[in-house]
């Protein structure tokens, strides 16, 4: 193998596994030292600096940092790293006076359609770099989905007024109860940039199914239901409540029910438990508010009885996998499954829906009824048209869309100054060498097996008996500074120098993982397979170092080093050194 | 400073025979000079008894005094240890041996620990053929008293101050091979893929087995004029052959292009597979080892490898016909037999 080129920042952020795995690239293990160290304000500033809304996220986040995160290949769990967001949010004092200052105008108008996640973070790049910032939505505050789709019990609205402020008070002009129907129009305003961030607000419906029609006062699309619930113009449910899907809306239905006079409320999902698409944690808390959630059952018909629904009906079913792992539900043949039911919420996933763009204005439709969008500029076929969030490619994540923005925004600004979009921006990248003096480093190398802690729960009947009461109550500053404390820092780089080494082998002696080696150079496989370790996992790349004086190379696996600086410490000549890496994705302001 | 090394270790650490990983084998961290060839000495000794599957409570590790003697706190935590006097660990492994002969003996000392101040107790141990390994760390310093020259520096090397030797080398394996020891080996810190199965083989070997291994001090005589550096090591050292011990129930022959393959069969019933050049020495013929060890001198090369193997050494146990049953398992009884034994041993002696 050739040596790795260290000098390219996606190497080493690619060894950074939870920043890498972030759609934002929130610099994790940077903010979580920050919040050993007591220094919530600045852990809070690292975050909000990445995605905007770290209240907000350290609650709701779908945290794909966290099953990426080195100590769930080392241990089992990974470091509570959603969690510890919060605990900073939690913490901070007031940091309106290191938020961005606002240059005054640069004569430039910017529309934004929608007043969620993609949005605000648009605004809060291109806010204070002086752009004239309109933006639309046709609820009366803003946040989005943020706000009508994640119940205040998970997300406090305190939390997201907070933080949606932020962004508003940079000079935003907003314009609420304001839908836009027509983006022609709009376009025809003297906006020099539109940028969609409308969301994918259709939910899906069982139509064809029996009883639908005649049932239709007590059955409800799951994302309508919860935004009336919480714009308070729905207050009460059934008693009986069946919930149609396996989504984490299907779970943030139940407990919503629950909640509003549900007391016997079961999740019905068509495919086994284990495929369920809501993240375990949601599952989890389901489960605590004793909801059952039935596996393999598929809809066949609402029951519907002198025009009120009884039940539903369900086709019990067995899942088979062919060899590509595609899934078929096989009914078992059994009698169907009558359910009884009051009310059933249908939560079986969400559409996009652009019936407000015209099709003649130069932006093209693809598949699905899709705009094209340029999946790194998010320009569409019109220029002046930008899209981010749920509404640029279909249903996804409150982080996924603060990275569209953030993207979104770079490429606006850059329209605006008249340059290239395809041009983007270098990261901003550091490299430090962390050594204090003798064997001595800035972070706290040592770490050893400690288990992950449990986020403390408000007690299930209070917490059900007040649909705005948050039931996480978050960690404490003790906890977070113990759940901290596991992070392993993998910013903190080991970086080899070839010409300094004297192949003397105490680095190979002492690594705990046994992660280093001094073998014959080969290629990747043959590599792999005479480390002194088993190095099976090919999605962590090796580290391969020049030629050595005995024309050996130093081969590091990175799946399981542990940034623990024993290398460093035991090398004699420096050739090892612990240097920490830092990685800024370039934003618009 | 680190002092602890983590609990975590490669989560697909392999297992063997008895179930252990070789985290079992280990020690603490070392606390010796950073980049010293003993922790790669003390790492071979911890390979070598996870794959030998070795129970950790069979091993003894007995040490004298120096930077190779407080390698024993750096491996094989769960088995005996004894860190004796300086240049007195023969005298203690003896007795420790004669009281319970079930025991691996693993030796460490160092070349000041042997060649100087232990070196009566050294030659009078290779003649008795204790059953023991004797790993002597060779750095040809005195490194614990800041860097002075050792009795196996060669003449004309001179350490970090500067001044060349003057005095005659003392070569280890040459005196065991002299004095009657069945297995003599040379090797380096730095070779690993050498030094694991010396040892491997020096365990099983039945009888006193001396492995002496340069391994370099890198703060005292790892510099350019130096003969124990890493880097003169490695350009100078000439393998003798390489070899892998088979355990009695494998029998795997990897015949490597042009090169002898000689099958020796070990008292236990394993078996090493030598590979080695044609015209090289054959380690079984003193005469030839210590002619080929002279040449090696003469030629500034230093040979690695097993060096010189006689299977059919016996071992102290064997040659003075003492009991088979370790002596720590006596009972009372057979300790104190009674007054009749007593007299019929004194009435044979009138």
């Amino acid at each position: 193998m050739k040596p790795t080129n260290i000098k390219d920042p996606e190497v080493f952020h690619k060894v950074v596994d939870c920043q890498h795995a972030c759609p934002a690239h929130t610099p994790v293990p940077e903010y979580i030292r920050l919040i050993a160290a007591g220094r919530y304000d600045d852990a809070y500033m690292v975050n909000w600096q990445s995605n905007v809304f770290p209240g907000v996220l350290g609650r709701v986040c779908d945290r794909p940092c966290e099953p990426a995160c080195r100590r769930g290949r080392v241990e089992e769990e990974p470091v509570a790293i959603c969690r510890l967001k919060r605990v900073a949010a939690d913490n901070k004092q007031d940091i309106s006076a290191r938020l961005p200052k606002v240059k005054p105008s640069n004569g430039k108008k910017i529309a934004l359609v929608g007043a969620g996640p993609a949005s605000l973070t648009v605004a809060r790049g291109l806010a204070p770099l002086g752009y004239d910032i309109d933006l639309y939505d046709e609820q009366e505050v803003g946040g989005g989905f943020m706000r009508s789709q994640i119940p205040s019990f998970r997300l406090p609205e305190s939390v997201l007024n907070e933080e949606v402020n932020y962004v508003l008070d940079l000079g935003v002009k907003t314009h609420f109860k304001h839908y836009i129907d027509s983006l022609k129009s709009l376009l025809a305003k003297d906006y020099d940039a539109v940028f969609v961030g409308s969301g994918a607000p259709n939910g899906r419906d069982l139509a064809k199914l029996a009883g639908r029609k005649e049932g239709d006062a007590s059955i409800h699309l799951g994302i309508n239901w919860l935004e009336s619930v919480a714009f308070e113009h729905t207050k009460s449910i059934g008693e009986n409540v069946i919930v149609l899907g396996g989504g984490n809306t299907a779970m943030d239905c139940c407990r919503t029910a629950r909640r509003l006079g549900g007391k016997n409320v079961k999740v019905v999902v068509r495919s086994p438990q284990a495929d369920m698409k809501a993240s375990d944690w949601e599952i989890e808390d389901a489960l605590r508010e004793d909801i059952p959630i039935l596996e393999n059952h598929t809809p066949m018909e609402f029951v519907v009885e002198n025009g009120n629904l009884t039940g539903m009906k369900f086709d019990k079913v067995r899942a088979e996998y062919d060899e590509n792992g595609r899934r078929s539900l096989i009914s078992t043949g059994e009698e169907p499954v009558f359910i009884k039911a009051d009310a059933i919420l249908i939560a079986i996933g969400q559409d996009n829906s652009f019936p407000w763009i015209e099709r003649d204005i130069g932006l093209e439709f693809g598949k699905w009824d899709m705009p094209v969008v340029d999946e790194t500029t998010f320009q569409s076929t019109n220029e002046k048209v930008f899209f981010g969030g749920d509404a640029a490619f279909g249903p996804s994540n409150i982080i996924t869309a603060v990275a569209h923005g953030h993207q979104a925004a770079v490429s606006i600004h850059k329209f605006c100054q008249g340059e290239s979009v395809a041009e983007r921006p270098e990261p901003g990248v550091n490299l430090l060498s962390q050594k204090m003096g003798f064997h001595e480093w800035t972070y706290d190398n040592h770490i050893d097996h400690d288990k992950r802690h449990l986020v403390p729960h408000v007690d299930k009947e209070t917490a059900l008996k007040n649909l705005k009461l948050e039931v996480e109550k978050g960690f404490d500053q003790d906890q977070g500074f113990e759940e901290a404390m596991r992070c392993l820092n993998c910013d903190v780089q080991t970086v080899f120098t070839d010409n300094l080494c004297i192949e003397c082998d105490a680095c190979t002696d002492v690594c705990p993982t046994q992660c280093i080696n001094f073998v014959d150079n080969g290629e990747e496989d043959d590599l792999r397979a005479r480390l002194v370790a088993p190095s099976n996992n090919k999605d962590q790349h090796l580290y391969v170092s020049g030629d050595l004086p005995t024309t050996r190379v130093m081969v590091k696996d990175e799946n399981v080093c542990l940034h623990c600086g024993l290398c460093a410490e035991r090398c004699p000549t420096a050739a090892w050194d612990m240097q920490k890496f830092s990685y800024t994705v370039t934003k618009a302001g | 400073m680190s002092y602890l090394k983590s609990t975590f270790r490669h989560p697909e650490s392999p297992k063997n025979k008895l179930g252990y990983t070789e985290a079992v084998y280990e020690g603490a961290l070392s606390t010796l000079c950073a980049g010293c060839g003993h922790d790669s000495v003390s790492n071979s000794i911890i390979k070598a008894c996870f794959e030998l599957s070795l129970e950790p409570h069979k091993i003894a590790k007995m040490s004298g005094i120096g930077c190779s003697s407080k390698t024993p706190a750096y491996f094989l935590r769960s088995s005996h240890g004894f860190n004796s006097v300086h240049g007195r660990m023969p005298s203690v492994t003896t007795g420790a041996n004669m009281a319970n002969r079930d025991l691996t003996f693993i030796g460490i000392s160092g070349d000041g620990d042997t060649a100087s101040i232990g070196m009566g107790q050294f030659m009078h141990l290779v003649r008795r053929n204790l059953n023991m390994v004797y790993i002597c760390m060779n750095n040809g310093v005195y490194g614990l008293t800041k860097g002075q020259d050792s009795a196996t520096a060669d003449i004309g090397s001179a350490s970090k101050k500067g001044v060349p030797n003057m005095f005659e080398p003392m070569d280890l394996c040459e005196l065991a091979i002299s004095l009657g020891s069945g297995y003599v080996a040379r090797s380096f810190s730095g070779d690993k893929s050498q030094l694991v199965p010396l040892i491997e083989g020096a365990i099983k070997h039945n009888g006193f087995a001396l492995i002496d291994c340069i391994s370099p001090c890198v703060t005292f005589n790892n510099n350019n004029a130096s003969t124990k550096s890493y880097e003169w090591v490695r350009d100078h050292k000439e393998a003798t052959g390489t070899f892998d011990l088979v355990p009695e129930e494998q029998e795997i022959v990897v015949q490597q292009p042009n090169q002898i393959l000689e099958t020796i069969s070990l008292h236990d019933g394993s078996v090493l597979n030598l590979h080695r050049q044609p015209h090289s020495l054959d380690i079984q013929s003193r005469e030839s080892v210590l002619s080929s060890l002279e040449e090696a001198r003469q030629n500034e090369q230093m040979l690695t490898g097993l060096l010189y193997l006689n299977t059919d050494s016996r071992n102290t146990h064997e040659l003075i016909n003492s009991s088979e049953k370790p002596m720590n398992s006596f009972t009372k009884d057979e300790l104190c037999p009674g007054s009749t034994i007593l007299e019929s041993i004194n009435e044979s002696l009138r």
